[in-house]
């Protein structure tokens, strides 16, 4: 079977999902449920002292999930160290989705602050998988350091644009040794299935399902269109050509020539 | 006496433990990860942990996230 393995663990799903901005604690697990993704992200924050509301762990069934805390919100390496300790301590596995982004209008993640927390938590026995722009040179650094796997935007989070990247996410595809996880900006199935026919390992969607009219429904279809881009990825697609070349035979025209 | 409690004033009674101040709160110990004057606590500390003026503790919990 042609499973997805980060750092030695097998996942059937190709498609991890988020569970930010949903409407409801139920809608986002109808919507995990309906993507068939076994690995699901959430955020760490200050409990609401004054309000508290429903948890999120009430509606995921960890048996079922692997649950990637991220460390969103962090505008430097150190902020990102102590998000990710704290997970760790709020009884998570040691796994980390590690996002540096002190940019707040683009939510860019910041190499150098990226790199420096991936050593260390590393180091502290995580296992690291870091979101990245589609910069192979900087991927290459981090597989260096020892992370999981390598998370290259499609283009900004949350922006529903597509794999704007594709160029450098297939120089990163082609130099990895960990698997890639095409993350952030993935707005439509289409764009999900044209990362796995570049040769991504898996995506990762949130938003374009979150806002969605109808989210279990959209989860479905990334579902699907992950599922169809790994099977064409693993066909092998025919080669771009710049001149017709016909599909049917070329002799026996009912024609006099 | 006043504790500091995500960045909010909290009074609790003297000699009262973290583990105390989080059933005061209604939280499940099991879903929340604590920092105790900026130290990252497991949850067997939380019992033996007796609060003292002005501490400063960040409790925090998941939400949806990406």
């Amino acid at each position: 079977m042609d499973e997805l393995i980060i750092a030695g663990r097998s996942f059937r799903s190709r498609l991890m999902v988020g569970t930010g901005k949903f409407a409801s604690n139920t809608k986002m697990a109808e919507t995990i449920a309906a993507s068939g993704s076994e690995i699901v992200t959430v955020a760490l924050r200050r409990v609401n002292i004054d309000d508290q509301q429903d948890d999120l762990l009430n509606h995921i069934d960890r048996d079922k999930y692997l649950l990637l805390p991220n460390t969103s919100g962090a505008r430097d390496a150190e902020e990102a160290i102590r998000l990710a300790r704290l997970s760790r301590a709020a009884g998570c596995e040691p796994w980390v989705k590690l996002e540096v982004t002190p940019d707040p209008y683009y939510l860019l993640p910041d190499p150098i602050e990226t790199l420096k927390a991936a050593e260390v938590l590393v180091k502290e026995g995580f296992i690291v998988l870091p979101y990245i722009n589609a910069d192979p040179v900087l991927a290459k650094h981090l597989q260096e350091v020892g992370v999981a796997t390598v998370m290259p935007l499609g283009a900004p989070i949350g922006t529903n644009k597509g794999l704007k990247t594709r160029d450098s996410v297939a120089i990163i595809i082609e130099q990895a040794i960990v698997p890639v996880v095409v993350d952030a900006g993935l707005g439509a199935p289409s764009h999900a299935a044209e990362a796995m026919e570049l040769g991504a390992d898996a995506v990762m969607v949130n938003t374009a399902m979150s806002v969605a009219g109808n989210p279990p429904l959209m989860a479905a279809a990334f579902g699907k269109a992950v599922e169809a881009g790994r099977q064409a990825y693993l066909a092998g697609l025919g080669k771009e050509q710049k001149q017709a070349e016909a599909s049917s035979p070329l002799t026996g025209f009912l024609r006099n020539e | 006496m006043d504790v500091i409690v995500n960045n909010q004033l909290k009074i609790v009674s003297d000699g009262s433990t973290l583990a105390e101040l989080i059933q005061q709160m209604g939280l499940d110990e099991k879903r929340i990860a604590i920092e105790y004057n900026r130290d990252i606590l497991n949850r067997e500390q939380f019992a033996n942990t007796i609060l003292t003026a002005d501490d400063k503790i960040e409790i925090v919990n998941f939400v949806g996230g990406g």
